[in-house]
């Protein structure tokens, strides 16, 4: 094997992530020649249910805000070197923890609300990543097998919950009795008329400044910087005296509060209730999400916002093109996640040759004049 | 005495894709691969399965395209986890979420039933087998209800996988085969040292995984089941690896692994409804997450301890 070429910076942070997305939607696009239909149009007809009228515009600030928090939670446990991917659990239960608190402080004012919402809803998300945490750092079992497991305890328990012992009689379907409207996050059309009927609520700028906040943890504090150390090296991390098992678990705990804040955008906002898996598969977008940006709050922004793109586009194309379902954003997820985090290196070797060709002929240029 | 039978006859059916899928996870994880994708696996046969018995009306083909989409998975894992270096964790998950997509999608675009498959019957799907003698025995006491009840009358998949177990367990321990396995999956410098190839061994092995789980996936849509519906697999691969982590990667603990876990699912169907003193109705949603309860207080060290082959999770780098 030859040595490895150096790439220019930009090449690794921009053009090889760009190089496989673009890889995934074409990929994607194949599959809608498959079932018959235009891809080139399909694009064309999600990019205006997205962003074309503002309810569609709602929609998508909606499934973004979810995306970011779950994004987020993968992508901080990711520079501590370790694969979060129960944020789908971590999200469900936190519900709970927003829910009760909601009914326990019922009258008050939403805005003094927020922060006990999200203490609460973090501190549970946070409890559901920390055992595999524990797992991880005391047992020495892989937080992978042990988040996977406690996404199906989250099911059941929350299940459990929500149909036997949450549901008010007179309610047929499974969810909670309604927060009081006073603590109920506020709707973004509320001062954005643009938004009326969206579920886009202030859970938006929660999730931007969580974005800030993840960049100062992970880049500005002494805590981020002994994660990141863990990531790239756990032996030399315990060599300069950091201790890892401490560090993994606050690092789960952290990672699993990020993938609570959800149960602000739905339990505490859009639906203003506990509804029965209301998470509904945004955990694990957020997987894609992370890969996809790199897991810098940058990257996972604009991922978060591009799945928000397909989430919403992806309604408004399934009743245009009926062949076209949910189903294909899930599969586009897929292979965003594949050619993102596991083939990541496929384009790299053609890439590294296109440089080195380049250079060489450039220098062959500069001899002959 | 009915009452056990039938709640052992559903063991047994519930436990055959376990088995076969717990059994695949065994070969790859010995051999050095983290195999998370044996649920999507479960999903794209079993999907496969279906579509290609009911278009073409014969029950063998379709068993053949389970087996066959199956190995283009893994081909994708391998060319991932093997070629690329690549996570396989991460590839694993990716092709989760393929399977369930792509199923799903394909399957409504193709035959427009919401992602359903058209109900197989006849040659297109697999019945239970009556073992000889099976009706003659029928009214015998105690080896009556055990050989005609419990034993005969499985769908071919369901001997496959009993079979695979001392099969597994043979080839695992008592042949060369077995021994590069074990050996690839804890330490495949020695077996690069020694001139094999590992990526060839670890290729071997995850085409027996695609078998079976093949297997395992067209037994859900084309025997227990007469069609493929989405998300059809339920959680079974996962709970296939929690028990491969109960048995420690071990063939014979992994059946016996499986089947208590498939007794808890027959459990949970038999238990829907009934009201037990002082709690009321039974809440199926523990028994749901029994299984996966175990694996974590296994995990953390109440029952035993399971540790992985050595080197699984980790890519092959040869020495430069």
């Amino acid at each position: 094997m030859s040595a490895r070429v150096s790439l220019p910076r930009w090449v690794d942070i921009v053009l090889l992530p760009v190089l496989n997305v673009t890889l995934a939607f074409i990929i994607g696009g194949i599959v809608v020649l498959v079932v018959g239909e235009n891809p080139i149009e399909a694009v064309r007809i999600m990019l205006y249910g997205a962003f074309g009228y503002g309810y569609g515009f709602g929609f998508t600030l909606y499934y973004t805000t979810n995306f970011i928090f779950t994004g987020l939670a993968v992508a901080v446990a990711f520079h501590a070197g370790l694969f979060n991917i129960g944020g789908e659990g971590q999200s469900y239960v936190a519900g709970l923890g927003a829910l009760l608190i909601a009914f326990a402080v019922g009258g008050l004012h939403w805005a003094l609300a927020l922060p006990l919402i999200i203490i609460a809803a973090g501190l549970v998300g946070g409890f559901w990543a920390f055992i595999p945490g524990w797992l991880q750092a005391r047992r020495g079992s892989h937080v992978v097998i042990t988040t996977i497991m406690m996404n199906f305890i989250a099911t059941s328990l929350m299940s459990y919950l929500i149909s036997r012992i949450l549901k008010p009689a007179n309610v047929s379907s499974d969810m909670s009795a309604p927060i009081d409207p006073v603590t109920r996050l506020p709707f973004l059309a509320e001062w954005f008329p643009l938004l009326r009927n969206t579920p886009a609520n202030i859970s938006f700028f929660v999730a931007i400044a969580s974005l800030f906040f993840v960049y100062w943890l992970i880049w500005r504090t002494k805590f981020g910087y002994a994660i990141r150390t863990m990531g790239h090296n756990p032996t030399a991390a315990r060599y300069a005296g950091m201790s890892n098992a401490r560090l993994i678990m606050l690092t789960m705990a952290i990672s699993g509060a990020l993938a609570g804040m959800m149960a602000l955008n739905e339990t505490a906002g859009a639906q203003g209730r506990l509804m029965l898996n209301y998470v509904a598969g945004a955990g694990f977008v957020g997987i894609a999400v992370a890969f996809m940006g790199k897991a810098h709050p940058i990257g996972v922004g604009l991922s978060a916002l591009l799945f928000g793109v397909l989430y919403q586009g992806g309604q408004e194309l399934a009743f245009s093109m009926p062949a076209i379902t949910r189903e294909m954003i899930v599969t586009i997820q897929a292979l965003v996640i594949l050619f993102t985090g596991a083939m990541s290196e496929m384009l790299r070797r053609p890439v590294e040759i296109a440089f080195l060709l380049s250079r060489l002929r450039s220098a062959d240029e500069g001899g002959g004049r | 005495m009915e009452d056990i039978i039938s709640i052992l006859v559903t063991t047994v059916r519930v436990s055959t894709p376990l088995i076969l899928a717990c059994l695949a996870g065994l070969y790859s994880e010995r051999s050095g691969i983290v195999d998370i994708g044996l649920e999507g696996k479960l999903i794209a046969s079993a999907f496969g399965a279906a579509v290609v018995a009911a278009v073409t009306g014969s029950a063998w083909a379709g068993l053949l395209a389970g087996i066959g989409v199956s190995l283009v998975f893994s081909a994708v894992h391998g060319l991932a986890s093997i070629n690329f270096k690549g996570n396989q964790i991460i590839s694993g998950v990716a092709l989760n979420f393929l399977a369930a997509g792509l199923s799903t999608f394909l399957g409504a675009a193709w035959f427009g039933r919401g992602g359903n498959t058209p109900p197989v019957s006849g040659d297109a799907r697999f019945y239970g087998i009556q073992l000889p003698f099976a009706a003659e025995l029928r009214d015998v006491p105690i080896v009556g209800p055990i050989y005609s009840g419990l034993i005969s009358g499985h769908a071919i998949m369901t001997y496959i996988a009993f079979l695979a177990v001392p099969v597994t367990a043979w080839v695992l321990w008592r042949t060369r085969f077995g021994l590069r396995l074990r050996a690839v999956g804890e330490n495949p410098k020695a077996l690069d040292t020694a001139g094999m190839s590992v990526s060839w061994l670890r290729y071997k092995a995850l085409i027996i995984t695609s078998v079976l789980v093949g297997i395992g996936g067209a037994y859900l849509s084309i025997a227990q089941a007469a069609s493929f519906t989405p998300n059809m697999a339920a959680g079974r691969g996962y709970i296939a690896l929690a028990a491969l982590i109960f048995a420690k990667w071990k063939p014979v603990p992994a059946m016996f692994a499986c089947l208590l876990f498939g007794f808890l699912e027959a459990m949970q169907y038999r238990l829907q409804g009934v009201d037990l003193p002082v709690i009321g109705p039974v809440p199926t949603q523990a028994m749901q997450a029994l299984p996966y309860i175990l694996t974590i207080l296994l995990l953390a060290g109440f029952v035993g301890r399971a540790i992985p082959p050595k080197a699984s999770g980790l890519p092959y780098v040869k020495e430069r």
